[in-house]
């Protein structure tokens, strides 16, 4: 298992190191230069070639590259033309409510998605199954944006229940009543995330626990004499769960995707509002670091998934 | 000692739903089996062999399945017999091994567990013991390093590997039952007539009963003591291995030795028994069920309903036409089978 890992972490660096050259040529072809908005406009082209000289913009892609790496490792991303902050700055905080809020809606969303799933697929074809086949048809169909925008304007304007901005209320005082109102403005943008991430897991759990039911491993374990809760706890649940664990890394793209939609959505200050923003102020090295961050968190994503499986799959060791 | 009756089924019937209605894929079935002695089932694919099997076993869906008749297992009527009843008998008193070793096995639990959870439920003793007792277990199946496979996976064993860990759970608690459902399939060859040693050990040493459904009427001659031939849901006939083989009456019966070269006998040729065995939904409602595959026999010959004749002592066969029965080359011979 440990070799598995360690090989995947392996794969994992030219991952990473492509990743980077990608997003740096990206960059690099961004239009304009780096100091137009950072120098007296009055300058002249002799003195922008002058600075592009000594910043060392005239070597070749490769040694600019390597500059760039560098100051990535110093922690250094630029500045930011739109705030004038450095952007590391600027992401950190809003990494954090990203964070909080992503955290939150996965965990509601396996709160909710495993107990639904487990249950329709155990009682396949009765009432409850019909009506959680019915709510995942009908979310399925809803594009996310939809739901996000009904459930703000039902909850949120028209019953008044959660507020409908912001990661945080401005009075909020002491610790307490921060980390209340925190909480608090994450519950509905939190819930109505959950709701659009359930469908796939219940559908995935679902089908897998129908399968289950009818293997001939279930069969051979009815033919020992296990009581069927047991062979629900010891087999079926078990088996079932587990490509679903494997689920809650690749879970990460979603919720990247989901926050972009949700915080624009809830004005939430994250990652993805400040994504949306930056692209319409093309604030290209905002962009540029969001972009490398949201493909080392997919990269990291796709890992943790493959660590997961390895841990609860045997089938996939590799001894 | 041999005569002690395990199982007796009387007038089974297993019919399935589909598409809101129900038919038999298991019709007035008779059979008795004691202790030491095998039972073979042969008949072809779809004929019912692994419906009875599970039937036996309770593993049917009683919402999708309607089953009748009466199976006496050591005084206990299985039909209808509550879930909770049933799971003290299953794994301990009745073992069963199923015919696809590959997917019998949970693919996420070592071997020691799958052989262990069957003692789970039907022993008290010591995990200590447990283990002690798969590890004799494997041993028993012939495996060589029986401690390095207990920890294994099933991914990481061969077919034949697998379907000894399968036989040991069967056998775990020594049942007094055995229902192997072609335990050899899916097997090789070499590996068939290794599985087949291991399956007779076990019975010298457990006294089990043991019905033995196959396709293979070379295992066949080789280990049972009684065979019931089954064709579409039926039992055509029921006899000694010797009565079986050496005085085959019913016309499915002579076909399906005519269909194997060294044991036919009356005819040098491979015999095909034309057609297939009806579907559930085609099965016919009345009438005989294999007139359809035997269409050079006049329909004045057939019975309308067929039943079980005594021939000999213990030898049934179903209708009395078989005294009539000719394959197309025997024509001329019609007068000597009658002789029969
Ligand atoms: N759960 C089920 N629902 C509906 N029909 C079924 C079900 N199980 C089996 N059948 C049908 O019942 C008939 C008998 O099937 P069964 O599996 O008992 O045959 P078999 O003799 O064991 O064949 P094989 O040699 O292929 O294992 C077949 O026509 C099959 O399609
Ligand atoms: S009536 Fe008799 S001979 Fe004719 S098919 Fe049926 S069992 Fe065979
Ligand atoms: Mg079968």
């Amino acid at each position: 298992m440990w070799k598995t890992i360690l090989r995947r972490i392996l794969i994992m660096i030219p991952e990473i190191i492509i990743l980077s050259i990608i997003v740096f040529l990206l960059a690099k072809a961004m239009p304009g230069d780096p100091f137009t908005g950072s120098i007296n406009p009055r300058a002249g082209v002799a003195q922008i070639h002058h600075l592009m000289e000594v910043n060392g913009l005239y070597d070749p892609w490769y040694q600019q590259y390597w500059n760039w790496v560098v100051h990535l490792f110093h922690g250094n991303l630029g500045e930011s033309y739109q705030y004038n902050e450095p952007v590391t700055r600027i992401i950190g905080q809003r990494a954090v409510n990203t964070l909080w809020l992503s955290l939150f809606t996965v965990v509601l969303t396996y709160l909710i998605a495993l107990p639904m799933g487990i249950y329709a697929g155990r009682h396949e074809g009765k009432l409850p199954d019909t009506v959680i086949r019915f709510y995942t048809y009908v979310t399925y169909c809803i594009p996310f944006f939809v739901i996000l925008v009904l459930g703000i304007w039902i909850f949120g304007y028209v019953l008044g229940w959660f507020p409908t901005t912001g990661s945080v209320s401005p009075t909020a005082n002491g610790t307490f009543a921060t980390i209340g109102s925190r909480f608090y403005h994450m519950l509905l943008p939190g819930i109505l995330g959950a709701l659009f991430g359930t469908v796939n897991i219940v559908q995935y759990l679902r089908s897998e626990v129908v399968d289950a039911k009818s293997s001939d491993y279930v069969r051979t374990a009815r033919a020992k004499g296990v009581p069927i809760n047991d062979i629900y706890r010891h087999h079926i649940f078990r088996n079932s769960l587990l490509p679903i664990a494997a689920f809650a890394g690749y879970s990460i793209t979603g919720l990247l995707n989901g926050a972009i939609f949700t915080e624009s959505v809830f004005s939430y200050p994250g990652m993805g509002l400040l994504f949306v923003n930056s692209i319409s102020y093309r604030d290209y090295t905002v962009i540029t670091a969001l972009v490398l961050l949201f493909g080392i968190l997919n990269i990291f994503g796709t890992l943790l998934s493959d660590i997961i499986l390895s841990i609860v799959d045997p089938r996939i060791r590799i001894e | 000692m041999a005569t002690e009756k395990i199982l007796d089924v009387r007038d089974v019937s297993t019919a399935f739903k589909i598409d809101g209605h129900f038919y038999d894929a298991v019709t007035h079935v008779n059979l008795q089996i004691k202790k030491d002695e095998i039972l073979a089932i042969v008949g072809e694919s779809g004929c019912g062999k692994s419906t009875l099997a599970t039937t036996i076993m309770g593993l049917h869906d009683p919402a999708e399945t309607k089953i009748s008749g009466e199976i006496d297992f050591e005084g206990t009527n299985l039909v209808g017999l509550p879930e909770d009843k049933y799971n003290k008998i299953r794994g301990a008193k009745i073992g069963m091994i199923f015919q696809d070793p590959l997917s019998s096995l949970n693919p996420l639990k070592r071997v020691e567990d799958q052989i262990k959870e069957v003692m789970d439920y039907h022993t008290d003793l010591s995990s200590e013991k447990k283990h002690a007792r798969v590890i004799e277990l494997l041993s028993q199946m012939g495996i060589v390093n029986p401690e390095r496979t207990a920890h294994q996976f099933p991914h990481e064993l061969s077919g034949g590997m697998r379907q000894r860990v399968v036989i040991a759970i069967a056998i775990a608690c020594k049942p007094d039952l055995l229902i192997a459902d072609e335990p050899t399939t899916a097997l090789d060859v070499t590996i068939q007539a290794q599985i087949l040693d291991v399956l007779l050990n076990i019975q010298k040493e457990n006294h089990a009963g043991i019905v033995l459904i196959t396709h293979d009427l070379g295992v066949v001659a080789q280990t049972a003591d009684k065979v019931a031939v089954m064709y579409a849901g039926q039992i055509v006939e029921y006899g000694s291995t010797k009565q079986i083989f050496k005085t085959p009456k019913h016309p499915y019966t002579r076909s399906l030795l005519r269909s194997i070269p060294q044991l036919g006998g009356e005819s040098d040729d491979l015999y095909v028994i034309s057609g297939n065995v009806p579907s559930l939904q085609k099965m016919p409602a009345s009438g005989d069920r294999f007139a359809s595959r035997i269409p050079w026999i006049p329909a004045s010959d057939h019975e309308k309903n067929p039943q079980m004749h005594e021939v000999s002592s213990g030898h049934l066969v179903r209708c009395t036409c078989y005294k009539s029965f000719y394959f197309p080359d025997q024509k001329k011979k019609k007068v000597a089978n009658e002789l029969n």
